[in-house]
């Protein structure tokens, strides 16, 4: 019998019963909430009359309706001053009292965007099962868990039974091999691979993550990747465990500690694919000949490397394609063979659940040392992942680099990721964006967004256009 | 959960690749702490000229006349068809709560997106994979016909169109049933508590640190 994947494992752990019709019952240790897609589940728990299974299995904070303005933020929910936002987040709050679940308050140090909290906070760990009604929740898979995002039925479903009917996914590996080239980060690899098997490609499958490139990542290089699987279609993307992930978990407030932390990494030990496991699909890519990476329209699979040109729609025959195509130039505002490095941003974003956390924020700031935010660029924001991310990086100073270039240093939260706050594009305004979505209207109505790392947004505010970050690193040192 | 059965309607287009949920339901109506009542603004920015807010009656607002659901001839349309990827992006239910409220009960598309797949079905709203050349088939001959109705029938798996074709698709005998007779699939798994509970006294002696409590 050939060996199992580190999604087999998963999966078989959290087997309660498998049935014969092809569905599963499997079990939830942990469910992350938040303010947008959970009012619904609890009043259906409410009108059913039913109580959580397991209280302690949950942790809600709010983040995609939070103000990032300091003096809006400061007096908490009741100063929100859009009432519809001020609603959910109060009603987020009232649901959590009522069910006696915990949350992390809108202005707790420990407060920020559910994916950053998860494992910085060690409530998410590896090989559990980690759901949350956000679909980046693939997030957490970085840790080597099984983590997807659900819908508000599947919220409710968790909170009353504490597992999720699901069938189960195929297995895909997509490969990293090699080293990345200075300036390349896995922004770059996540927007490469999307760009290579497509929005759809991991649609049905559960991406693992491996190669010598994936190995040597960072723990928030990693979680960066596993978000994006999502815009590759797969709702879940994982990675084995090792010791960089062990370093991460160690000491995290929630995770556990003294003969417990010893049993639970002898069990985590055995989280990563056998040697002999097959996998359905395998897709490989090198990493040397990943460049930074910009989106120029409308999905993110259409990116391009930093020194490519627009695509044509005269010269793609596929009907459906050459639409897309034409529809997004047009949305976009861009010409058909124009350069990557000619788009000017109107605005740069740094933050979201993809790229907020300690390491984009020292990236970005090293880009911006000593340099100003181009006159051409009217706001450029990041906003911290975390409270506890805003915390070290002040520590750091980088606050104060941000400033000094004339960006702006917010409070944490999803911000203009998806511009459910006052954190939004003005129509046709372009933005230099590290979250992971450019749809239409993403970011505001009519709003633009290229998908970009930390370091690439840094650079084109600073040079008021795209930017080849690596040339700009060589000449910057 | 509204049991889908058999089911006859207007046909109506959404002739675009990889629509996501954004563009399905924008997020400032997922403010919203409500189920129902998306209605109105499902695919806002395409339906209408201006941006939508959320509590607006759109009833006043600018239409976009070149958007198909804005047609006549679409009004009352109860089956969509749609293309490759449909409902890709966020795992938002507002999206087929959308849908549904709209009036739409069945999506027929080359492929769906995960979450919002398994989501419809939580909702009574039946999505229908089909090959990529039978639903180029369907558009065309909803193009050709005004009043271009299909029949869907779950108990069968058959798309029926208007000369009498009958089109077989597939869907996972759990789903296909908890949508047939209207499930609560939480009263469902509910039933299984023993067996839910066994598995937790296991994992508790095996795994202790996965009930590492949040308090």
């Amino acid at each position: 019998m050939a060996g199992q994947t580190l999604y087999d494992k998963l999966w078989q752990s959290h087997l309660v019963e498998q049935r014969e019709d092809g569905s599963a019952l499997i079990y939830i240790d942990r469910q992350l909430i938040h303010e947008v897609t959970s009012p619904q589940a609890f009043e259906g728990l409410r009108l059913a009359g039913r109580k959580p299974w397991r209280r302690d299995a949950n942790l809600a904070v709010p983040d995609h309706n939070v103000p990032t303005e300091l003096r809006e933020r400061a007096g908490g929910v009741a100063a929100i001053e859009d009432p519809v936002s001020r609603l959910q987040v109060q009603t987020l709050d009232d649901n959590c009292d009522d069910f006696d679940l915990v949350k992390f308050d809108i202005n707790d140090v420990r407060q920020g965007i559910v994916h950053v909290v998860g494992p910085e906070q060690g409530v998410t760990l590896p090989g559990m099962t980690v759901v949350c009604g956000d679909s980046h929740t693939s997030t957490h898979g970085a840790l080597g868990a099984l983590a997807h995002g659900i819908g508000t039925s599947e919220v409710e479903h968790v909170l009353a039974t504490q597992t999720l009917i699901q069938q189960k996914m195929n297995n895909m590996l997509v490969r990293v091999d090699g080293s990345l080239q200075r300036g390349v980060t896995a922004k770059d690899v996540a927007l490469a691979i999307i760009g290579k098997i497509g929005t759809a490609g991991g649609t049905g499958y559960a991406i693992e993550f491996g190669g010598q490139v994936v190995r040597d990542m960072s723990m928030e290089g990693r979680m960066t990747l596993c978000n994006m699987s999502i815009e590759a279609g797969a709702r879940m993307g994982m990675i084995a465990v090792d010791d960089t992930t062990l370093e991460y978990v160690k000491g995290r407030p929630f995770a556990p500690s003294g003969e417990m932390w010893d049993l639970a990494v002898a069990a985590w030990s055995d989280l990563h694919s056998d040697e002999d496991a097959v996998f359905d699909v395998v897709v490989t890519l090198q990493g040397e000949e990943i460049e930074p990476q910009v989106t120029w329209g409308t999905s993110p699979e259409m990116v391009l490397p930093v020194n490519g040109t627009l695509p044509d729609p005269a010269a793609i025959e596929d009907p459906s394609r050459k639409a897309a195509v034409t529809r997004a130039l047009e949305y976009m505002g861009l010409q058909a063979g124009s350069r990557i490095t000619d788009i000017r941003p109107d605005r740069v974003f740094i933050g979201s659940c993809t790229n907020s956390r300690i390491e984009d924020l020292r990236a970005a700031a090293d880009v911006v040392k000593g340099r100003k935010v181009a006159d051409s660029v009217k706001q450029a924001l990041v906003v911290p992942g975390s409270g506890e991310v805003k915390k070290q990086a002040e520590a750091e100073g980088l606050d104060r680099v941000f400033l000094a270039a004339g960006m702006e240093w917010r409070e944490p939260g999803c911000s203009m990721c998806l511009a459910m706050n006052a954190d939004k594009l003005g129509a046709g305004e372009h933005c230099a964006s590290t979250s992971n979505r450019n749809f239409e209207g993403r970011q505001g109505f009519g709003g633009r967004t290229h998908l970009v790392s930390p370091a690439m947004a840094a650079a084109a505010a600073v040079a008021g256009h795209f930017v080849d970050v690596r040339d700009w690193q060589e000449a910057g040192q | 959960m509204r049991a889908f059965t058999v089911h006859s309607g207007l046909a109506a287009p959404m002739d675009r690749a990889n629509v996501d949920t954004d563009l399905i339901i924008p997020k400032q109506f997922l403010k919203s702490i409500k189920r129902s009542g998306f209605g109105p603004n499902l695919f806002d920015e395409l339906r209408y000229l201006d941006e939508g807010q959320p509590g607006q009656d759109c009833s006043r607002r600018p239409l976009n006349e070149d958007f198909p659901l804005n047609f006549p001839r679409y009004r009352g349309a109860s089956i969509l068809l749609a293309r490759e990827n449909f409902g890709c992006g966020s795992s938002r239910e507002h999206a087929p709560w959308a849908l549904e409220d709209y009036g739409f009960r069945c999506i027929i598309a080359p492929s769906f997106a995960d979450i919002f797949y398994n989501n419809c079905f939580k909702n009574g709203v039946l999505p229908i994979a089909l090959d990529a050349a039978i639903v180029d088939r369907l558009f065309d001959q909803m193009y050709a016909s005004e009043g271009y109705e299909l029949t869907v029938d779950l108990q069968r798996q058959r798309v029926i169109t208007p000369d009498g074709e009958e089109i077989p698709f597939e869907v996972d005998a759990f789903r296909r049933q908890c949508l047939l007779e209207g499930l609560d699939d939480i009263g469902l798994t509910l039933q299984r508590a023993d067996a839910i509970r066994a598995y937790e006294d296991r994992q508790r002696i095996d795994s202790p640190w996965l009930f590492g409590a949040i308090r």
